[in-house]
């Protein structure tokens, strides 16, 4: 077909910029998704403990909406929708401020918060009774028990799939592209359709998502090997 | 809300058939069912490939599974978007682009699936079969399989619901399903995003959560046959 596969036409000057800046932009918004989804998986987890049913199906339901829809629905209806409910001054603001972004690091951060809280859950309840009540029996309450003894087990379970949750988040970042932020794949689309190199631009966003997610995959099973040991 | 169901539902369930090409929740469902029961060889391949004694099919096996997990699905529906009219020799539609890119995608995540339930029978069935004198193959295809499979029932429903959360990338390019349905109703409306866009997360939720509630339902009718049944008990 005589196609020359020329990686240096997208690799110089600005089409690199762009690269670089797309690569950022996906970092900034794992980040800031990750801290959101931390932050909100343990609020959810702490309101699950709360022996009142009603929290307990508030967040059973949260969990449901945000695994069984997808996620690039979840984005737009953010994206889309909350900001028609808002009053016009902070739609304006949303506007002014690339609310793309925000918008989209909400919307990444509260669906991963789902699957957080459903580790951490899992690892509480990996931690046999007997923990808990053998540190009840030597004189610990109920929060010193959970703190001491519980959690910290709980907290270790909870790292290796912790870590599959932020590769999964990484590579869902690329999914904010269909409302226009200029992440990894947003911008790799806007190198092809100004060089027309197709396979080059496309070869080296794979090549950079590659990287990444094979550097958490190895923290993963490292974090899998290191923790394994010292339970129970 | 209301309104907006009673104007749009023919367009959300079928897209404009039967003036236009089908779409919305028909295209959703047919393209996820399609994209998994295509997927299934690949992943019993992938997944034999991975437990083999050989390493040269363990390692390139081993290495598409890692490849396709790191990647975003994206990803893999713009390189099947411009590869496939060079194979192919013609134009690809976006149904036929998703359908691929998904079946390779969802191969190597079933293949994971298949693994583990292959690796969760007892060694005693292999042993027992090998005993009897059966060689590899029919070991792993009147043994092996179909109880691994079998004991797999709620994650291969659970992988369905994953793929028709999928098929709303069809979106990007252009594929005609329930997302691009809706994004359509909004383009027309333009001034109800929230009604709009809740109405097509309610239907994927109602969609997803039944079949997650199925999942759920089966894995306990599995757990309790392992459980207790007389007669199906394998003694441990």
């Amino acid at each position: 077909m005589g196609y020359v596969f020329d990686l240096g036409s997208v690799l110089n000057g600005k089409y690199l910029d762009w690269f670089l800046i797309g690569l950022a932009t996906t970092l900034a918004l794992t980040v800031a998704a990750w801290c959101l989804a931390m932050a909100m998986g343990i609020i959810l987890t702490l309101v699950r403990m709360i022996p009142f049913p009603p929290l307990g199906w508030f967040v059973a339901l949260y969990v449901e909406y945000h695994r069984n829809v997808p996620l690039l629905v979840q984005i737009f209806v953010w994206y889309f929708g909350v900001p028609s409910l808002l009053p016009r001054p902070a739609r304006q603001w949303i506007n002014a401020h690339h609310g793309e972004f925000l918008l989209a690091a909400i919307a990444l951060g509260l669906a991963a918060a789902a699957y957080v809280a459903e580790d951490i859950r899992s690892g509480i309840r990996s931690i046999p009774k007997a923990q808990y009540e053998s540190a009840r029996s030597i004189g610990f309450g109920y929060l010193g028990a959970m703190g001491y003894v519980v959690l910290p087990q709980a907290l270790r379970i909870a790292v290796p799939p912790l870590i599959n949750q932020t590769l999964l988040l990484f590579k869902n970042t690329s999914l904010a592209m269909a409302i226009g932020v200029g992440e990894l794949t947003y911008r790799t689309r806007e190198v092809e359709s100004y060089t027309f190199k197709t396979f080059e631009a496309f070869a080296v966003a794979t090549a950079i998502y590659l990287a990444i997610s094979f550097g958490i995959m190895a923290l993963g099973s490292w974090s899998g090997h290191r923790l394994k040991l010292e339970t129970r | 809300m209301l309104e907006i169901l009673e104007n749009n539902w023919l367009l959300f369930l079928v897209g404009q058939y039967p003036h236009g090409p089908i779409g919305g929740l028909a295209m959703t469902l047919f393209m996820a069912s399609i994209s998994l029961a295509l997927c299934f060889p690949f992943a019993i391949a992938l997944a034999l490939a991975r437990l083999s004694p050989y390493r040269w099919l363990r390692l390139p096996a081993t290495a598409i599974v890692h490849t396709v997990r790191g990647l975003p699905l994206i990803m893999f529906i713009f390189w099947t978007y411009f590869f496939s009219p060079l194979i192919i020799g013609r134009a690809v539609g976006g149904v036929e682009t998703l359908v691929i890119a998904l079946v390779i995608y969802e191969a190597a995540y079933l293949s994971e699936i298949i693994r583990a339930g292959i690796e969760g029978l007892p060694k005693g069935q292999v042993e027992a079969a090998t005993s009897l004198g059966l060689r590899y193959w029919p070991t792993t295809f009147k043994v092996v399989l179909p109880q691994a499979l079998h004991n797999m029932l709620p994650s291969m429903v659970s992988q369905f619901v994953s793929t028709i959360k999928e098929t709303s990338l069809g979106y990007v390019i252009s594929a005609h399903e329930l997302t691009f349905a809706a994004a359509q109703v909004n383009n027309v409306l333009l001034t109800q995003p929230f009604e709009v866009y809740g109405i097509l997360a309610l239907t994927y939720f109602a969609l997803c959560f039944a079949l997650t509630s199925l999942a759920r339902f089966i894995e306990r009718r599995i757990s309790g046959d392992r459980g207790g049944t007389p007669g199906v008990t394998i003694a441990a």
